[in-house]
């Protein structure tokens, strides 16, 4: 559909009065060869593209639209130039300095009185009181008392709440009424907007967020090396065995994932907790004394047995099919030639399954900074991830412009990777089996 | 175009069977469980008998706001009824996601009269919202834990890992675990929420909970404290009581409620935004005084309606007395704590972050 300018050339070509053979072919039906096989190639496109039309619109649906959607939700800022008109129109001309004029408490009024009416100040009074606690029922407050307020509203506001009487509360208002903010990624960084506008940490006793993000990193990055350090040898001895025994090995590193993650995740549960099957065990044959049971689940160690085990098969299978490839031969050589088997396998083998490694670790990795039911059930309060912060914040504490800001900085870092990876080992090298 | 034609005529039947049957499915959102089943039997059950409506429970009351909202904005409610806490009920009800409720012309009068406005525990009924119930967050004890002449029988036990040894299961989020937290540092269970809203209470609440966050199993579904007791993995949880009384009485397990400092409060109904018309009838049955004692024969929580309560008798199953079993019975309410859900709708966004960030360490 590139060349739409071709059928017009030829065509041009095929009105030429003198048209000489070998000037332009033309097909039996006396169209010129080239337009027919424009029209050809068209058609094949079109087809092409019908086929694959279910897939592209399911990817735009399910896939690219949400994620947009996630993008602009954690900027996005309508409450307070929604639902307080004519308040943040006002503002829009004080100077921040000291307290606004009268007009703005006029308005103001008017707006919570409206906005009690029409049952929408939750909105505002929600979004306020994630920038500032105690905001929420300061507006629900003075919203009751707002439709018998008589001028000066100055005066009648004040005496509702003297918190109007704080300059900082206004200041908060004007900051939110612009349609963007960069709160909710601040908030994502534990920083925060102080009274007069400047980017400031956060009191340390609510930071949590950047401590959880390299947690997060940190914890993939074990259970990635943990899943290497196991899955290798599993994997050169799929590669190497037998088709018979080496097919029953491969199905007992497929049965489990083929089970369900929920039913592996609780089956740890079962076997590693206090009164569980290991610690019994261990008491049983007088290794641990009865009060010395192990904490071995609900903290990190948790996360980390878990997640190694069920995040195990990505890493075997890339591994396994690319030392599959490799020829036994080659090894063969090298001891012939006088290596040890250390370095042989130092020099010769391990080097051909870089691409397997790679593929393996930044697999496990990206699925496992994105884990979340996994940390939530067996993490504790140690072993959680920032995953199950943005489910706590889609859920429980309703901010989800915070949600979707902590969100987009993951997508960004795991794009980070991929591209990182892209350059150092190059993406057509993964192979899944 | 026949094919078209021909689901146009299937609209149209099933349109009017509907409308001939009047039989409706109600998509009910509640807390699952023990609780759910309680009000399948007391309401959803002889409803079912007596209109021909279909109910379909849904287990989703533990993120009902967030549902609602996510159900609102994407313009598709398929909720028709939700089971909900007073606190997010307020927060539902100023951001328009819920239907405004009169009590008078919703909800039965009294069999003696009384209009249903005043028949409702004082102050129970907000604008959007109508109780069915009193319940109760407390903590119980796996009484095989301790020795028999040495129960835990106060809040203060709770705290203390020396003469009560044992892993603490509590829920993970600061709402009564900070409340207790003053009661057992020495603050009058009145004085509770004063002193929360003061940097010097805040502090004082995480300190007290510094010295057993070690021995700390943190839950977040309702149905976890009485695995986790029963399993003797933790000794004591913090549990809603009617979960403790279902598994003690229905599953025997060996289970025992501190009632010290229980935190109590209201649970009861909303109606999302144009739900209305749909849920009328079924509101009109559910809130009579008959069916809020109902409930109580299933489960040991208190009927929110004052009419109820000298209804309140035995368990319908094992005829056991309910009374003593109830959060607002005379030795259990003593030192009871009221949640104070303006306290919490102001302070729930700071004090979380707070109390996230010191899990966290």
């Amino acid at each position: 559909m590139s060349d739409s300018s071709a059928p017009a050339t030829s065509g041009s070509a095929a009105h030429d009065p003198n048209g000489a053979p070998g000037a332009a072919l033309t097909t039996a039906d006396g169209v010129p060869l080239k337009q027919s096989l424009n029209r050809a190639i068209r058609r094949s496109r079109i087809k092409a593209l019908l086929l694959v039309a279910p897939l592209l619109v399911f990817i735009g649906l399910a896939f690219v639209m949400p994620i947009f959607d996630m993008l602009s939700r954690s900027v996005d800022n309508p409450e307070v130039s929604t639902y307080l008109p004519r308040t943040s129109e006002v503002l829009v001309d004080w100077d921040g300095e000291g307290l606004p004029e009268e007009a703005a408490y006029a308005a103001l009024a008017q707006d919570l009185a409206a906005g009690l009416k029409e049952r929408n100040l939750g909105r505002v009074a929600s979004r306020l009181n994630y920038e500032k606690s105690g905001m929420r029922s300061l507006f629900m407050k003075s919203a009751r008392r707002a439709g018998r307020m008589e001028a000066p509203y100055k005066a009648a506001l004040i005496k509702a709440d003297e918190d109007w009487e704080d300059p900082d509360i206004w200041r908060l208002i004007k900051r939110e009424s612009s349609p963007l903010t960069a709160s909710y990624y601040l908030a994502a960084v534990d920083r925060q907007f102080s009274p007069t506008g400047e980017i400031v940490e956060k009191p340390e006793y609510l930071q949590i967020h950047v401590s959880l993000f390299i947690r997060t990193f940190w914890m993939s990055a074990a259970i990635t090396g943990l899943c290497l350090l196991l899955a290798y040898p599993v994997a050169w001895l799929l590669a190497t065995l037998p088709a018979s025994r080496g097919n029953l090995l491969m199905i007992l590193v497929l049965l489990p994932f083929w089970t369900s993650l929920l039913v592996r995740t609780t089956t740890w549960i079962a076997i590693l907790q206090q009164q569980g099957v290991l610690n019994d065990m261990l008491v049983g044959v007088g290794i641990l004394a009865e009060e010395a049971r192990i904490q071995m689940i609900y903290n990190k160690t948790g996360t980390i047995i878990a997640m190694t085990h069920i995040l195990l098969p990505f890493m075997i299978l890339p591994l396994y099919s690319v030392m599959k490839t490799i020829p036994p031969s080659y090894m063969h050589a090298a001891r012939s030639l006088g290596a040890g088997p250390i370095t042989a396998f130092r020099r010769v083998y391990f080097p051909q399954t870089l691409p397997g490694i790679g593929a393996g670790s930044i697999l496990v990795f990206i699925l496992s900074i994105g884990y979340y039911i996994t940390p939530a059930l067996v993490g504790g309060q140690s072993g959680r991830f920032i995953t199950n912060f943005i489910a706590y914040h889609m859920q429980t504490s309703l901010n989800w412009g915070l949600a979707a800001a902590i969100g987009s900085i993951l997508l960004v870092v795991v794009i980070l990777f991929y591209l990182v990876y892209n350059r150092l080992i190059g993406v057509d090298k993964v192979k899944l089996g | 175009m026949p094919l078209r034609s021909l689901l146009a005529v299937a609209v149209a039947a099933a349109g009017m069977s509907a409308g001939a049957a009047q039989a409706e499915t109600l998509n009910i959102v509640s807390w699952g469980g023990a609780y759910t089943d309680s009000q399948n039997k007391a309401y959803h059950e002889p409803w079912e008998e007596k209109s021909g409506d279909t109910v379909v429970n849904i287990d989703k009351s533990s993120n009902a706001l967030s549902g609602l909202r996510a159900q609102v904005q994407a313009g598709n409610v398929t909720w028709d009824l939700v089971d909900m806490l007073p606190s997010d009920a307020l927060i539902a009800c100023s951001e328009g996601l819920i239907e405004p409720l009169d009590p008078d012309t919703l909800f039965a009068a009294a069999p003696d009269g009384t209009p249903a406005s005043e028949d409702f525990i004082e102050n129970s009924l907000s604008e959007c919202f109508v109780p069915q119930i009193v319940y109760s967050n407390i903590v119980a004890f796996n009484t095989e834990m301790f020795p028999e002449d040495k129960q835990p029988d106060s809040i203060d036990d709770v705290f203390n890992l020396e003469e009560f040894p044992g892993k603490r299961a509590l829920q993970k989020k600061p709402i009564n675990n900070m409340e207790w937290a003053l009661v057992a540092d020495g603050v009058a269970p009145e004085d509770v929420y004063e002193m929360l809203d003061s940097e010097e209470g805040i502090e004082r609440a995480f300190a007290k909970l510094d010295t057993i966050k070690d021995s700390v199993i943190w839950w977040e579904e309702g149905a976890q404290p009485p695995q986790l007791l029963a399993d003797k993995e933790v000794a004591f949880a913090s549990a809603y009581n009617g979960r403790i009384f279902d598994a003690e009485v229905n599953e025997k397990q060996p289970f025992s409620i501190v009632w010290d400092a229980q935190v109590f409060e209201l649970d009861g109904w909303v109606v999302p935004t144009g739900k209305l018309d749909k849920v009328k009838d079924y509101l009109m049955f559910a809130t009579d005084t008959q069916r809020l004692a109902d409930q109580a024969k299933y489960i040991s929580y208190g009927p929110a309606r004052t009419s109820s309560a000298a209804l309140v008798s035995t368990h319908a199953d094992t005829g056991i007395d309910m009374k003593p079993h109830m959060p607002t019975y005379g030795p259990n309410f003593a030192t009871a704590i009221p949640k104070d859900d303006e306290f919490w709708a102001d302070n729930l966004d700071e004090l979380s972050q707070r109390f996230n960030a010191w899990l966290a360490r």
